[in-house]
């Protein structure tokens, strides 16, 4: 049996495989790539085009292991998708985490508030969240099932990576979409981790050197669409070197993405002409390479820019512009990666009024601010730095990441040497793999937060408040995959024949809390989750409106799931507590 | 080989399609991309002999015409080209009376997205190792179709003169596999933006 490390990207995904005697190694995916036209590319796009027959013909979509489809994933979804963005899902696994919608509900393409695109959408298809992320991950098994006959996708060992930040209700969705695509079973692993195993894999036995105990690693991984930060801690146990992830930060939707666009803004403002959307598209990919090469270590003071007419008559209609380098850094190494104090925290808009539903985009584009923020609430000092995702490549924004760790420190920062910066974490997830089979050091780490369900505190009705909520510890932070906590009895019930919800909180900063604590619901660090909730039907022993006290058991399950059961305390049943995905305000 | 055949095996190769069977008995037992000196070239056993041999009950792929093939893969090549970097528009252009300039900002993009076609489908390697400009030997035992000899060759290899241009040679080829039943000849559709 091989292993198979997928990466389960915002914009790109990427499957790495490896095995007994095979170092984990990049495979590229076979996707449409243009109408009629398949190729294999390093990653596969995560868009999923859903067009009319008007727009684009099934043949034009088949693969080569399909017929005629009607829709699309990857690179030709993503170029004929900006021609028809309200055909386009885009950014599926941000919404996969955000509680502000239905996440099993068709709700992609988003919406929103574009009222006028209703008739349009009326004869289009739509998906959930879950749909979207089970069609790419079926589309990676069906290349590789293409590709390799006898080793099908799904009796291998399959990782799947999640960021770090996702709750337990976004990870119990990845499981169920992998179920959707057709692998059964499926492991999952966080990014920030995956990518420390792509180095581990690339640096061999040189790692011991890179580090000693008491180092305290940051994984800086910087994507397309999201900022994930991690911390992971060097210690010596018994004479050897151990590995633990002790803290995650949150889901922050910041990337390359909003830094492509500003910069475009930029150099559009300059333009003595008007750009059509299609133009302005071409402008933030020209932007996008122009970043790279102005970050760079010897950049060019100017980086041309051609915008192509969208005639045939190339000539003379052509639009020149140039991206200089100080409007780059001043913008980019300025803008999103300002110096900052240690103390710095990231800005919180308040919410005026109403907001338009969609992704909760950060507010504040400074990754910096958002980074100082992490470092502070955990206080604990990165002495390393491993970088991730396609936004790391610029040099010069690594090197400012580096000299603000190095002034909140005011220690040297070791740059550890990475593996591919797009591949990293599908590697890392086949490395992974095989580190399970015992080759290799595996980081500890276990749930990234505390888990509490929420309890009304007894007391007297008081007009104008509402009973303080009382929050009851239910996984203490670092329960490991397969391990399961029993809570102390408590005063907790069923209703039989009705709904019972609990409310459900997390909390990343708060190790001292063992299973069993009740805590005040409002004590710092504590967010509210989507609710967790159980029917219990009646049946010939127990009649409707009846009350079952349970006591509360808390599962981390080995493909990484949080798990709560409620066990009827006179032995009689046992139910699962399930999820809420609807939508919340 | 048959001049149709060459063209098929070539396109095929290109498209990522298997070779026709009959193709498969020129294919050389090295394939491994060659280095100069090279071999010399075996002058191969009467190929059109070979065709004649094949036995009359093995399969042979009859669906398509055989120039369809070639002219199929030439469509496609050429879509991808004007896809990703405008090339027929640009060369169809005219550029009498044009600025350097003019011409020089629609270049670049059109460079940078045949660059890209380039990059993605096909590496390439230089035939003939070393700097253009410098005296080079022509070895024994070269094979002229690899090396063009320009001017008088005078008694036996190896020869020496100056290399005046590398040579390239693909030495890997991956473009896009397609489907059938879909008219190539549409190498880019009209553009109709709809109004609001």
């Amino acid at each position: 049996m091989r292993i198979l490390g997928i990466d389960l990207g915002t914009t790109n995904s990427a499957i790495a495989v490896s095995g007994t005697d095979e170092p984990a190694h990049p495979v590229g995916v076979t996707q449409v790539v243009g109408p009629g036209e398949t190729a294999e590319r390093p990653t596969l796009p995560s868009f999923l085009l859903l067009p009319t027959e008007n727009e684009v013909t099934p043949p034009q979509l088949q693969l080569p292991w399909s017929g005629p489809l009607r829709y699309c994933v990857g690179t030709f979804a993503r170029e004929r998708g900006a021609e028809l963005p309200h055909r386009l899902v885009s950014s599926a696994k941000s919404w996969l985490c955000n509680p502000s919608i239905d996440r099993t509900a068709q709700v992609l393409p988003f919406r929103g508030a574009q009222r006028e695109l209703e008739a349009e959408m009326a004869n289009g298809e739509r998906v959930s969240p879950v749909n979207a992320s089970a069609r790419y991950l079926a589309h990676l098994r069906a290349a590789w099932d293409d590709a390799n006959p006898d080793e099908p996708a799904d009796e291998q060992e399959v990782l799947v990576t999640v960021p770090a930040s996702f709750d337990p209700v976004a990870r119990e969705l990845t499981v169920v979409a992998a179920r959707e695509a057709g692998f059964e079973k499926i492991t999952l692993l966080e990014e920030p981790q995956a990518a420390f195993y792509a180095y581990l894999a690339a640096r061999g036995e040189q790692w011991r050197k890179d580090l000693k105990p008491g180092d305290v690693v940051l994984v800086c991984d910087i994507g397309g669409g999201t900022t994930d930060f991690s911390l992971i801690e060097v210690a010596d146990e018994a004479g050897s070197l151990s590995l633990e992830r002790i803290a995650v930060g949150d889901h922050i939707l910041l990337g390359g993405d909003n830094m492509d666009l500003a910069l475009s803004a930029i150099v559009q403002r300059d333009l003595d002409k008007q750009l059509d959307a299609l133009q302005q598209r071409a402008l933030v990919h020209a932007c996008r390479r122009a970043k790279e090469l102005l970050l760079s270590d010897d950049a060019p003071a100017t980086v041309p820019v051609s915008i192509l007419s969208r005639g045939s008559k190339l000539i003379g209609g052509t639009i020149k512009a140039g991206v200089k380098r100080e409007q780059a850094e001043a913008l980019l190494v300025d803008g999103f990666f300002p110096v900052v104090g240690a103390e710095a925290k990231a800005e919180r808009r308040r919410s005026a009024g109403l907001r338009e539903m969609g992704l909760p985009y950060a507010h504040d584009p400074a990754v910096t601010r958002h980074l100082a923020e992490f470092i502070g609430r955990f206080g604990r000092m990165p002495t390393a730095v491993l970088f991730n995702g396609g936004v790391m490549k610029a040099h010069k924004l690594r090197t400012r990441i580096v000299e603000l760790l190095r002034t909140w420190t005011g220690n040297d920062v070791k740059v550890l040497a990475g593996a591919d910066l797009d591949l990293a974490v599908a590697l890392g997830a086949a490395h992974y793999g095989s580190v399970r089979r015992g080759k290799g050091i595996r980081i500890r780490g276990g749930t990234a937060r505390a888990y509490y369900i929420g309890i009304e505190s007894a007391m007297p009705a008081i007009p104008g408040f509402a009973p303080p909520v009382k929050a009851l510890c239910v996984a203490p932070q670092g329960l490991e995959e397969g391990s399961t906590v029993e809570l102390p009895d408590d005063e907790l019930g069923l209703v039989i024949g009705e709904t019972s919800t609990f409310r459900f909180f997390a909390a990343a900063t708060r190790k001292e809390d063992a299973a069993g604590a009740l805590v005040d619901a409002d004590e710092e660090g504590i967010v509210e989750l989507d609710p967790v909730e159980k029917l219990v039907a009646a049946d010939g022993e127990r009649k409707p409106g009846d009350l079952v006290p349970v006591r509360l058991e808390a599962h981390v399950t080995e493909v990484g799931t949080l798990e709560l059961w409620c066990v009827a305390r006179d032995g009689q049943g046992r139910w699962k507590l399930e999820y809420s995905v609807r939508e919340r305000e | 080989m048959h001049p149709w055949l060459a063209f098929l095996c070539f396109f095929r190769l290109l498209f990522g399609r298997k070779l026709p069977a009959e193709a498969a008995k020129f294919l050389p037992e090295d394939v491994q991309p060659k280095q100069l000196p090279a071999k010399v070239a075996e002058p191969s056993a009467k190929p059109v002999d070979k065709i004649a041999e094949r036995p009359a009950d093995k399969p042979v792929e009859k669906k398509v015409p055989i120039g369809q093939h070639h002219r199929e893969g030439a469509l496609a090549l050429l879509a991808l080209l004007q896809r990703e970097g405008r090339f027929v528009d640009f060369v169809r252009d005219s550029v009498d009376g044009a600025s350097d300039a003019d011409i020089g900002a629609a270049a670049r993009e059109v460079h940078r997205g045949c660059r890209k076609v380039l990059d993605q489908h096909l590496s390439f390697e230089p035939v003939m190792p070393g700097a253009e400009e410098e005296k080079v030997t022509v070895p024994k035992g070269f094979d002229p179709a690899e090396v063009r000899l320009i001017g008088e060759a005078k008694g036996e290899p190896p020869f020496r003169g100056t290399l005046r241009h590398h040579g390239w040679r693909v030495v890997d080829a991956k473009l896009p596999q397609l489907a059938e039943g879909i008219d190539r000849s549409v190498i880019a559709p009209a553009e109709v933006e709809l109004s609001a």
